[in-house]
């Protein structure tokens, strides 16, 4: 710092000497050398954070007109609806937005899953993004009581329960959660607490460390290539790298209008999405004394659900499913230690990898569309099946398909380490 | 000058202060975290809210059930006819525990054959074992429940099957029985739920 320097370069020099205004832009926008290979797989970073802005904007306006009572939440949201200017808008940008978050986040996580992002030195990275998605499922679920219909009412009651099955401590746990004996105004209140204050909180300051740890080690490619490896001699500046302003900032621009127009489409035509952004269900106001004949948690949670209903309880004890179901989430932070292959793009991989992430993907898709069925589509009724029974097809299938999901993750030392791998060129391709 | 300081330092003195510090602070995070958690426990007006229910039993036909609200959970009376509770021997062979051996499920004097203090009238938490929600009454035989259903109590959520005593079905979900609350005869036509002689 060259404190005898006169300040004659206006106001932007006047706040860099206060704050690094100047060095920010440059060292994350204006020289942040992105891979220059990036493809439609990279829009989705950009597009999580947007939603992110449009939930809590959205969120921020709901705020003002919900109430987080037990006797008024329901009416509030219809007052939301009808008599509000643009209620209904804001309400369907915020309902819609928080299943495109989830559409999002899953197309960002896939391509971590094939080009290898969460490999070395990537890992805290990807830890970052598992613990956001973790905070992203709480706020779903917080929020999704917040309406306080039926699938609300007993959406929450089924979640809370999960934590009673935990062995010794599960009762007095989930007591404590509810703040009461059952789920009733008490829980209602801390979960729009929990909502709107704790959650944005901490999903923020993940958000934050996501970006930090990204701008650290530099973002990865679909070619897997260590960019900083090749430099220009004379300018150290990586050779298959280009500025992320303005080339992807623009780029990014026609993901983004192009995600409005597909979000501006929903919020106007299919904000329902036929019952799978919105239940019928949640349009009746919760009543704790009749559970509606249908109960199926939003399409988001339908795979980890499904497994939940696929193993049967062991000891007179419902927690291995319970169990099950807190894995199939959490494995996924095991990813960087489980890829045991010398590359990471999937372009470099082998058959085996190949063949595995297919059968990853068919059975989170065939988990995903069973959770959202009846219980009843699992064969209770069937006449072909003797009156004590209740294992059918569907439930076969969601077994058989919770092990393909698991071995996807726990056999991956194994194939991933065999797995005949291409050579990696030095230089990046498109 | 470094060298100079570092002579001076006394380490021991130093690392002894720090884990001092640490412990401190320690206990008093500790401290403050019980006020904190136990905010989140149920409040007075909560509990209170827990107090006993009395009901007029004089309503309920025989082969019919009332659902009232006790802690907030439906409870359901059920007055078995003599058909119903003849049946109930039947299913043994398909219950998971016939003989109620998980004893946290019904108190001491419901541990009989009807889970019962008078025979015919049942009273059961009518919420699922399983994850709480509420089953639905197929208290007629048959029906939609199938040629053999001999009557009883059908989760929606996720499958769950009880008999007319509140017994579960092997192959269901729910791991264990339906709850019987604590409950008493006030007199013949009154029974007081939340409340009994022994607790």
């Amino acid at each position: 710092m060259n404190k005898t320097k006169i300040n004659n370069g206006g106001l932007l020099a006047w706040v860099d000497e206060r704050f690094p205004l100047s060095s920010l832009i440059t060292n994350h926008l204006t020289k942040y050398y992105a891979p220059k290979n990036f493809n439609f797989w990279y829009f989705f970073g950009a597009l999580a954070l947007l939603t992110l802005v449009l939930q809590l904007v959205t969120g921020l306006l709901l705020t003002m007109h919900y109430k987080p009572d037990a006797e008024l939440a329901f009416a509030s949201v219809e007052y939301i609806m009808r008599d509000v200017s643009f209620g209904w808008l804001i309400r369907y940008m915020h309902s819609t937005g928080a299943s495109l978050f989830f559409v999002v986040v899953y197309m960002h996580m896939f391509r971590a899953l094939i080009y290898g992002s969460y490999k070395n030195p990537r890992e805290l990275l990807w830890l970052f993004g598992v613990a956001i998605f973790l905070c992203l499922m709480g706020e779903a679920f917080f929020g999704y009581l917040l309406p306080w219909g039926q699938m609300s009412y007993w959406g929450a009651q089924v979640i809370v329960n999960l934590f009673s099955t935990i062995p010794f401590i599960g009762p007095d746990l989930s007591e404590w959660l509810r703040g009461d004996y059952l789920v009733s105004d008490a829980t209602l209140n801390r979960f729009f607490a929990f909502h709107v204050i704790a959650l944005p909180i901490v999903l923020l300051g993940l958000v934050f460390f996501h970006l930090v740890a990204l701008h650290e080690v530099g973002s990865n490619n679909p070619d897997g290539i260590d960019i900083k490896k090749n430099l220009d001699k004379k300018t150290g500046i990586p050779l298959d790298g280009i500025p992320f302003h303005p080339y992807y900032t623009v780029k990014d621009l026609i993901g983004v209008s192009t995600y409005l127009i597909i979000f501006a489409l929903i919020v106007f035509y299919l904000p329902e999405m036929g019952g799978y952004f919105l239940e019928a269900n949640n349009f009746i106001p919760a009543n704790p004394l009749v559970t509606p004949a249908h109960i199926a948690p939003v399409w988001y949670f339908t795979p980890y659900y499904s497994i939940l209903r696929a193993v049967p309880p062991i000891l007179n004890s419902q927690f291995p499913g319970v169990a099950a179901m807190g894995l199939s989430v959490i494995i996924f932070a095991f990813l960087p230690w489980l890829d045991r292959s010398e590359v990471r793009s999937i372009r470099y991989k082998g058959i085996l990898f190949k063949r595995w992430i297919a059968l990853f993907v068919t059975s989170f898709i065939v988990l995903g569309y069973l959770g959202t069925e009846p219980s009843n589509v699992w064969g209770q009724f069937s006449s072909a099946i003797p009156f004590i029974g209740g294992v059918d097809k569907a439930t076969i299938a969601a077994r058989i398909f919770t092990v393909t999901y698991f071995a996807f993750f726990v056999l991956m030392p194994f194939y991933s380490k065999r797995d005949k791998t291409k050579p990696v060129p030095s230089r990046v391709k498109y | 000058m470094a060298n100079h300081q570092d002579d001076k330092i006394d380490k021991k003195k130093r690392s002894f202060l720090i884990a001092a510090t640490t412990v401190t602070g320690a206990i008093g995070a500790g401290a403050i975290a019980v006020p904190f958690l136990s905010s989140m426990t149920p409040s007075e007006r909560a509990k209170a809210a827990g107090a006993p229910v009395e009901v007029d039993l004089s309503k309920i036909e025989a082969g019919s059930m009332i659902t009232t609200e006790w802690r907030g959970q439906p409870v359901w009376i059920i007055n078995r006819s003599k058909a119903m509770l003849d049946d109930l021997k039947k299913n043994d062979l398909n219950l998971s525990d016939p003989n109620l051996d998980v004893i946290s499920q019904q108190p001491s004097y419901c541990k009989n054959a009807t889970r019962s203090l008078k025979p015919n009238l049942l009273v059961l938490v009518g919420i699922c074992t399983h994850l709480g929600c509420s089953p639905t009454a197929k208290l007629e035989t048959q029906g939609d429940m199938g040629e053999n259903w001999s009557g009883g109590f059908f989760c929606p959520c996720h499958g769950s099957r009880f008999d007319l005593a509140g017994r579960v079905y092997k192959g269901s979900p729910a791991p264990i029985n339906l709850v019987v609350p604590p409950h008493k005869y006030i007199d013949e036509k009154t029974i007081l739920i939340g409340e009994d002689n022994i607790g």
